[in-house]
């Protein structure tokens, strides 16, 4: 009986925090999702009829650390869209209240870096609640399975936001690299600091 | 100046035997809602000058942007004590400071005599919520 008062209190106390931790989880589907990118034009996910997955990053034009990594996310559509996993880029803050992160300036940022990969602008918010991403720049891993989209990786890029020449661990290369090979992800989840997200009011 | 600590200075300086409540705020100049809710802490920092509670701010700017942070500070007359923090590999202090932390700022941690107290992720809306938090947590 204590056995079982012991199993149902660990059930719980688990069912708690993973209650706590809204959005997807490595292992789970995403729905697909249609946003509007720089050039005006709506992208899905089901427009990359040859793509073997995605590396989606949720990012902004203000947020430091995103601006940091955004020559390291341009090196890694650069190296892995032919291979079949092309970077979506998603700007989910309020425009109103950054309007630095608003359309217009989201097409100067994209022009000025000449981003080679999509930057949608997710209006309403409810794709990032969707992924329940908690700061920018925030990366997934997401492998296409049938018809369906898996993630295998959420987390940071790499392990030194401030210095790209120090940096020794390559979360998102690896990810992506067991995937090609088809292995599963060693490090499946990483932490970073960010800023949190600015929801509208 | 505002000096630059890793993660065994940081634990040092918030872990100590003094029955003093350290009430520590991760943020950056960068940071909106971080920014936002400074003016909470700082205000009750003067208003508790007189207990066993001491405020640390600890930066999450880069490392390189100690004058950057120092501006900040003086342009706001904010005196509370302030670090930057810089630990190496997020994905190995984060968890070291606190398993729950996403990494996402602000965060607010209590200490108490070496021994963590409080926890809390995300802004707070208002003065209020804030004192709430470290009278339920101290």
């Amino acid at each position: 009986m204590q056995k079982l008062l012991f199993t149902l209190l660990a059930f719980v106390g688990f069912s708690v925090a993973t209650m706590a931790h809204e959005g997807y989880h490595v292992g789970e589907t995403i729905s697909n999702f249609s946003l509007k990118n720089v050039n005006g034009k709506n992208v899905s996910l089901s427009d990359y009829k040859d793509a073997k997955g995605f590396i989606i990053t949720f990012t902004c034009n203000h947020c430091p650390y995103s601006v940091a990594y955004e020559d390291r996310i341009i090196a890694l559509h650069n190296t892995y869209a032919a291979k079949g996993y092309p970077v979506i880029a998603i700007n989910p803050n309020d425009a109103v209240q950054y309007p630095s992160d608003n359309f217009e300036n989201m097409q100067i940022r994209a022009k000025e870096k000449k981003f080679p990969f999509v930057y949608l602008h997710d209006e309403t918010q409810e794709v990032a609640k969707k992924f329940g991403f908690l700061r920018t720049p925030h990366m997934f891993v997401v492998q296409k399975s049938g018809d369906k989209y898996v993630v295998k990786y959420i987390g940071a890029i790499d392990d030194n936001w401030e210095d790209a020449a120090a940096v020794t661990e390559k979360y998102v290369e690896s990810a992506v690299n067991a995937l090609l090979n088809g292995q599963t992800v060693a490090i499946p989840n990483t932490k970073a600091i960010g800023c949190s997200i600015k929801w509208k009011k | 100046m505002v000096p630059v600590f890793g993660l065994k200075e940081y634990q040092q300086r918030v872990q100590q035997n003094n029955d003093t409540l350290y009430v520590v705020n991760m943020w950056a100049t960068w940071c909106k809602p971080c920014v936002e809710e400074l003016p909470y802490f700082d205000s009750l920092r003067t208003e508790w000058k007189d207990r066993p509670v001491h405020f640390i701010w600890v930066s999450h700017d880069a490392k390189s942007r100690t004058k950057q942070v120092a501006d900040f500070l003086s342009k706001n007359n904010y005196t509370a004590e302030v670090f930057i923090l810089s630990a190496g590999n997020p994905n190995v202090w984060i968890d070291q400071i606190e398993p729950k932390w996403s990494g996402s700022i602000p965060a607010t941690i209590l200490y108490k005599n070496g021994q963590k107290t409080g926890f809390h992720e995300g802004d707070f809306p208002d003065k209020k919520t804030l004192q709430d938090f470290i009278h339920a947590k101290q």
